[in-house]
């Protein structure tokens, strides 16, 4: 029982932490607020599930289809809706008010595309759904899977942006937009990249959320939500926190629906988000300054 | 100016009489129709009486109107509804309380954050205690009023927010709330304490929200927590605000109208679709109209001169800075 609610909070925690990465680059680096983005993942979901049902194809060929749709995604929206934003915005609160409002409006845009074409039913597929023994825990392959994945695109990620000259290049931004100008740092397009690079990592949680649990067109609000916490729990901007948050999120949340009340899970959350704001605002590994 | 404001108090008296009697005229439909309109008129009035001055955006408004709408559900056998009321306006205070306190001392993305999850998180507890706890989830409103009764009520509410958003606006705490809108660090220094400052209209805004609730809740007769925590009314309330303009007085109204017609007929006519054609409309409103149809309206006829806490004003500077540029 032990073994396997810490396996599955580990499985659930290194989905949330994949998915919080994005959502830490898009903040922090493009400073774009984005709600819409819980509905980038179900959107990557069901487009997991579509290629599934009517291809045949199995989700990991799916992953390399969905993910760079979501780059272009992510992309196609900086350029279209965001770029007018920034290039409007005085200051960055300015901006931040701006982008929280037209992604509240795009949530509602593609929450009502999905619902058109896919009604509100709970959807699912079987995928590798085989038992696997681990310490004498019975375990669902796909969870596994679930969780390799999570961790190989977050530390892939994290290794890419600590120690390519690309990646300084991109923190630089996310720690001083405007000293980053000064040595020939493009913000711009570094902005861009990171928000397309956000909607990528959605779309791949989406895909990978969709191996093993059921999701609706209407379930993004509160992947946003816990996406959210875990990046002011990480710290914003920070992809080592993103990822140790996600973690214990998914631990708390698991532990909470194994040991207490499945109904639970949420409030759960909330409590944790709750303790953080009065205790450590600034996340808990992130510094002082925001 | 003072010959003007009395006029304009004399209109506004008529026109409260004419709505106060317009049922004795009307049918079953549309006083169902001048419940809706008051109901928003009022819901964008009190969310702009702290998110324009401030622009603090709460995504959190039907989670008061649901608070409202399920203590009526769930007291209206024990209580009688002067004290059901007073009972969901305590408890809608007690929320925003937490809320506000915990959120309001720090940046105000904080708070979007957590005024964007709290419905679902109510939603999700009052579900939670009801199939638990009491074993019932759904509960019917019996009441021995009729529509009428509910319309009068909801505009006396709206009345008293259009009073007291009036009398803010022009005494010391309308100004400091001004203050802390454009520069956090200037009200600091001016003695303003902001986080009691922020913390009073938040409170004041959610009360008023989670009586509109409690009012309208008869109206369902069956009431569980998915219906009365709906997402989309935060976003309507948001919409109508911000095309009104969330920063005048008439503002929300001036939204809330001409929108609420238009859902009216867009969710009989399109109900899939609804929800898309919000989204786009809304995504326009941000991007057009970022002041508000109000400060559009004062800017272009030049009646005023543009008032630079709009959140468009701003951004029309540094654009016209930046065309100077080129």
């Amino acid at each position: 029982m032990l073994t396997t609610a810490i396996i599955a909070g580990l499985v659930l925690g290194g989905t949330y932490a994949l998915v919080a990465m994005g959502l830490t680059l898009q903040y922090g680096i493009a400073r774009i607020m984005n709600l819409a983005y819980g509905e980038t993942m179900i959107a990557a979901a069901f487009a997991a599930f579509v290629l599934k049902n009517a291809l045949g194809l199995n989700p990991m060929a799916g992953l390399l289809l969905v993910v760079p749709a979501g780059f272009a995604f992510g992309y196609a929206i900086y350029g279209v809706m965001m770029r007018p934003l920034v290039a409007r915005a005085g200051d960055r609160s300015a901006l931040e008010i701006d982008s929280i409002l037209a992604t509240f409006g795009l949530l509602f845009v593609i929450q009502g595309v999905l619902l058109v074409l896919f009604g509100s039913n709970y959807m699912s597929y079987s995928y590798l759904n085989i038992p696997v023994s681990i310490l004498g825990a019975n375990i669902a392959a796909n969870r596994l899977l679930a969780l390799g994945l999570a961790l190989t695109i977050g530390l892939t990620l994290y290794g890419l942006l600590r120690y390519t000259r690309w990646g300084t290049a991109i923190r630089a931004v996310a720690v001083a937009p405007q000293s980053a100008v000064l040595v020939g740092i493009d913000v711009n397009r570094a902005a861009r990249f990171a928000f397309a690079l956000g909607g990528a990592l959605a779309a791949a949680g989406g895909v990978v959320i969709s191996m093993y649990q059921t999701f609706t067109a209407t379930s993004g609000v509160t992947f946003t939500m816990k996406a959210l916490i875990v990046v002011i729990m990480g710290g914003v901007g920070n992809l080592l926190g993103a990822l140790s948050a996600g973690l214990i999120l998914g631990m708390v949340e698991t532990f909470v629906a194994t040991y207490l009340e499945p109904g639970l899970t949420l409030a759960a959350t909330y409590a944790i988000f709750l303790a953080l704001l009065l205790w450590r605002p600034q996340g808990l590994f992130g510094k002082a300054t925001r | 100016m003072n010959g003007r404001l009395a006029l304009v108090f004399a209109v506004a008296l008529v026109a409260l009489a004419a709505l106060a009697f317009a049922p004795f005229y009307l049918g079953r439909y549309q006083i169902g129709l001048l419940i809706g309109l008051t109901g928003y008129v009022t819901l964008a009035s009190a969310w702009a009486l702290f998110s324009g001055p401030t622009r603090y955006v709460s995504l959190a408004t039907v989670a008061f109107f649901g608070i409202g709408a399920y203590t009526v559900a769930a007291l209206n056998e024990v209580l009688p509804y002067p004290l059901v009321l007073a009972a969901a306006a305590a408890i809608g205070l007690a929320v925003a309380l937490v809320v506000g306190l915990s959120t309001l001392r720090l940046a105000g993305v904080y708070f979007v954050i957590f005024t964007f999850g709290l419905a679902e998180l109510v939603r999700q507890l009052v579900t939670w205690y009801e199939v638990n706890v009491t074993g019932t989830l759904g509960r019917y409103i019996f009441m021995s009023f009729g529509p009428e009764q509910i319309y009068w009520q909801l505009l006396a509410l709206m009345t008293i927010t259009l009073l007291i958003s009036w009398w803010i606006g022009r005494n010391r705490l309308g100004l400091a709330l001004k203050v802390i809108g454009d520069d956090e660090v200037v009200a600091t220094h001016c003695g303003i304490d902001i986080a009691r400052t922020k913390l009073a209209l938040f409170a004041l805004s959610a009360v008023i929200i989670t009586l509109v609730g409690a009012i309208q809740a008869p109206r369902w007769t069956y009431v569980e927590p998915g219906i009365v925590f709906n997402p989309t009314l935060s976003f309507l309330t948001l919409i109508m605000a911000l095309l009104g303009g969330a920063n005048r007085l008439w503002g929300p109204a001036l939204g809330a109208v001409p929108l609420f017609l238009l859902f009216e007929w867009l969710s009989a006519r399109f109900p899939d679709h609804y929800s898309i054609i919000l989204g786009l409309l809304f995504i326009l409103i941000v991007f057009v109209l970022p002041g508000g149809v109000a400060a559009f309206a004062e800017r272009t006829f030049g009646q005023r001169k543009p008032d630079p806490q709009t959140y468009g004003a701003e951004s029309a500077l540094s654009r016209d800075t930046a065309d100077a540029r080129r």
